[in-house]
């Protein structure tokens, strides 16, 4: 048993590759655990950076600088009555919050979030996660049919629309960086060597890897124009603001979700951030080479550090560099919250407040420290950057949502049609020839 | 799923027929409000829907009805001036300025100049923060939740004006019959300039962020579009006219107040769709700002309160007055029998008449514009209802 458990250790492949359960076990329990917490952070970051672009404060009650408050809204969203509408189909109504969940949650089994940090590594990877996240409409339709209501089913039909019309737009910009993976092209673009083509997460990370490029910068302006497509079309697909439609607040009051309260509403609630997340990690893999840090091709003159900070293997200067981001990350983290407690009202009542927030910043240092300790600093490396990559279209969505109106349902169809369709097909032709001819 | 007992007037009974529609399917009806986030208090909008297209409406109406003209009857004529404020709450200082003028006019008495400037400051104030108020509603029925903030953020700067002139926010009661109550506060002049300093870059800022936006635009450019001929048909009045091109302000017009005195333009346009009304309502925001801005610099010294009886009693006969209130012509018409109480007061609601054409508006656009068209007729249901 022991054994069966040391080995994966040293191994190097994914639980998935190597078979072993336990350790595919583990890493969904973490990861799902990373997810539900991450959604829990996205809430309130979403609540804080919308509050600033806003002129205002956000939550500043629960917690200091209401960092407690996406927990009392959990809580509460928890203990609330199950209602179910009389008139509902009673099975589908509580099968549709499930469907979204499931969905949502099942894409992750083929993110890599390090060369190693997947639970497995399927060889049709990329179709999978498509394939399963589109399944995710299901349950919407569901929800808005089984709710029996106006409002729920407008705002399904409108999202069964929508998302079908933006998969083909994001299927074709997909397919574009599968072709990367594996079209070299004759140099003119400076990228001399090509992969293997491949369908796996693991393996276009690699191919970007030994290509030296991401492929976003990979045949300029071909994979940024692919970029971009999916990127518009991961926000329509995770209807998300501009394109929000089938949720639109102020036309169909709640959407496909007007029905459900308490927990069963905050499923559908976790699945959409759950869902961000992972089409956000689908065009960080394709484009902005997964778990590979900026600049991964440059080494610089090797180095040796004696002491506490040696390596086991040989390191250059500029990995050291890099190595050192994630720790520094957290130490600038903490150095806010410190000014934070420092600026905080001097008065008895926020006594529980300030320590919060100073105590907020200890653990931050914390974990800045322990990601100095240089096992710890090498393992993290790959899933720092990976998650910085994330937050980075996290933050993207929430800009969005305080920029933009809502389309109207005929303008997305025609965006999603006469314009990213033929720009996605576009982008894949022309990669194709630059790839074989040029 | 079945269709919601047919509780429809006579006259809108085919808003409840099955008549067969694209594909054989059956028509939808589409009951929106009186609870819902975006009809901008107790509309209700029953909506006859093929897919997403809207066949027909009907508005309901009197969720807020709490009968102001019945009450006129049985308070007198300076009783009454608060309750016109409960009428359009956004811009209760237009309803009380139409409402002392037209009892000043049926006394046979005028205003000092000095209350006409002080009344013609506040008055554009007000339409300024109901305009910020549209704005921000408006902008956030077509999805855009950021303006919301920035125009409040604005608007509160004209309601601390009032709060320090006359002790409310919103309700004001600003006004008496005759002048003004109160003498202007210390420093409003100079408060007055730094608001006009303060808000001139802010209106640049919203435009910044709506009017090229392309979503903006094309969720705006020629939706709920009628001409300027059916306005007048209608009775449309206010920014809604002036977008489809009748250049008609009861500023100009018929002058009250003191606003022969300034020097102010009309803007206007010529499409009639709801982009256009924005930018014609944009534009009166500036031209409000430079009345404001004239009025502060050249206020007349002397009385505020014109001599009028303590106990107000006019004479025999009927008087309609209408101001240019910020959502179109607010007018009065007030009976008198000679005693205290007015015989019979009728208020010509801007909201309430514009709020006819948006049937005509509506008809086979989507449903998503129906909620930018009601936001864009800047209706108020307690105007409304009454």
């Amino acid at each position: 048993m022991l054994d069966y458990f040391t080995s994966y250790l040293n191994s190097n492949t994914t639980p998935g590759q190597a078979g072993n359960y336990l350790w595919a076990l583990i890493y969904i329990l973490v990861i799902f655990a990373g997810i539900s917490v991450a959604v829990i952070a996205m809430n309130w970051l979403e609540r804080k950076v919308l509050a600033h672009m806003q002129v205002r404060l956000g939550p500043m009650r629960v917690g200091p600088h209401g960092l407690l408050q996406p927990i009392a809204d959990a809580l509460k969203l928890l203990i609330k009555e199950d209602i179910m509408p009389d008139q509902a189909d009673k099975v589908v109504f509580w099968l549709a919050p499930v469907t979204v969940v499931i969905t949502a949650f099942t894409v992750f089994i083929v993110i890599p979030f390090g060369p190693t940090h997947a639970v497995t590594d399927m060889n049709i990877g990329i179709l999978f996660m498509l394939g399963v996240s589109s399944l995710g409409v299901l349950g919407i339709i569901m929800a808005g049919w089984a709710s029996n209501s106006h409002y729920p089913l407008l705002g399904s039909l409108r999202s069964s629309a929508q998302m079908v019309s933006y998969e083909i737009a994001m299927g074709l910009a997909v397919l574009s960086a599968v072709l990367m993976t594996t079209l070299n092209g004759w140099g003119i673009y400076g990228v001399s060597q090509g992969g293997v083509g491949t369908l796996s997460m693991i393996g276009i990370v690699q191919a970007q890897q030994q290509q030296g490029a991401w492929f976003a910068f990979k045949f300029f302006p071909l994979g940024l124009l692919a970029l971009f497509v999916f990127a518009v079309a991961m926000v329509a697909e995770t209807n998300r603001a501009p394109f929000d439609l089938p949720e639109a607040e102020s036309e169909l009051v709640a959407g496909f979700h007007t029905e459900y309260s308490g927990f069963r509403w905050s499923l559908f609630f976790l699945a959409e951030y759950a869902a961000m997340i992972a089409v956000s990690s689908i065009a960080v893999t394709l484009w902005l080479g997964g778990w590979l840090r900026p600049f991964s091709s440059f080494h610089g003159p090797h180095i040796t550090i004696p002491y506490f900070w040696e390596h086991p293997a040989p390191m250059g200067a500029v990995d050291f560099a890099f190595s050192l981001v994630p720790a520094l990350s957290f130490f600038a983290l903490a150095a806010f919250a410190f000014i934070g407690t420092m600026r905080m009202p001097k008065h008895r009542l926020f006594k529980v407040q300030t320590l919060g927030l100073g105590g907020f910043g200890v653990v931050l240092a914390g974990i800045g420290l322990l990601l100095l300790v240089p096992p710890v600093r090498d393992r993290i490396q790959d899933i720092f950057w990976f998650i910085a990559k994330v937050s980075l279209f996290m933050y993207l969505y929430i800009w969005y949502r305080g920029t933009f109106p809502r389309y109207r349902f005929d303008q997305l169809m025609k965006l999603g049609w006469k314009v990213m369709l033929p720009l996605g097909l576009g982008v894949l032709v022309l990669t194709a020839i630059v790839g074989v001819i040029l | 799923m079945s269709n919601p007992p047919n509780t429809l007037a006579p006259s809108h009974q085919d808003l409840s027929g099955h008549d067969q529609t694209f594909l054989d399917t059956n028509e939808l009806v589409l009951n929106m409000g009186p609870q819902h986030p975006s009809t901008h208090g107790v509309l209700r909008v029953v909506l006859k829907l093929d897919g997403e297209k809207v066949l027909g409406t009907e508005c309901i109406i009197g969720y807020l009805h709490r009968g102001v003209e019945k009450i006129a009857e049985h308070r007198t004529y300076a009783m009454f001036n608060p309750y016109v404020d409960r009428m359009d709450y956004v811009a209760a200082v237009s309803n009380g300025l139409g409402y002392c003028e037209a009892v000043e006019k049926l006394l046979n008495v005028e205003a000092p100049p000095r209350a006409r400037y002080v009344r013609v400051i506040l008055t554009e104030l007000n339409r300024l923060a109901s305009h910020m108020l549209w704005l921000g509603t408006h902008a956030l029925d077509i999805g855009a939740i950021t303006p919301l903030f920035y125009t409040f953020r604005d608007r509160e700067e004209v309601l601390k004006i009032f709060e320090k002139y006359c002790g409310a926010r919103l309700t004001t009661h600003a006004f008496r019959i005759g002048g003004c109550l109160y003498e202007t506060y210390e420093g409003f002049e100079r408060e007055v300039k730094a608001f006009v300093a303060f808000v001139t870059p802010k209106i640049d800022e919203y435009e910044e962020l709506l009017t090229t936006n392309r979503i903006w635009v094309e969720r705006t450019k020629g939706v709920g579009v009628i001409s300027g001929k059916d306005c007048i048909d209608l009775g449309v009045t206010g920014p809604l006219l002036r977008a489809s091109g009748v250049k008609w302000d009861l500023r100009k017009a018929q002058p009250y107040a003191a606003y022969s005195e300034f020097d102010f333009e009309i803007p206007t346009r010529e499409n009639g769709d709801t982009y256009d009304r924005y930018m014609v309502r944009v534009a009166e925001m500036r031209q409000s700002l430079r009345i404001i801005s004239q009025a502060v610099e050249a206020i007349p010294e002397g009385p505020i309160m014109a001599k009028i009886p303590k106990v107000i009693k006019p004479p025999v006969g009927e008087i309609y007055h209408s101001v240019e209130a910020p959502k179109g012509e607010l007018g009065y018409f007030i009976v008198s029998d000679g005693s205290t109480q007015p015989y019979r007061v009728r208020v010509r609601p801007p909201s309430f008449v514009n709020l006819q054409a948006l049937d005509k508006m509506v008809r086979g656009q989507m449903v998503a514009d129906v909620v930018a068209v009601i936001g864009t007729l800047d209706i108020v249901l307690g105007e409304v209802d009454r």
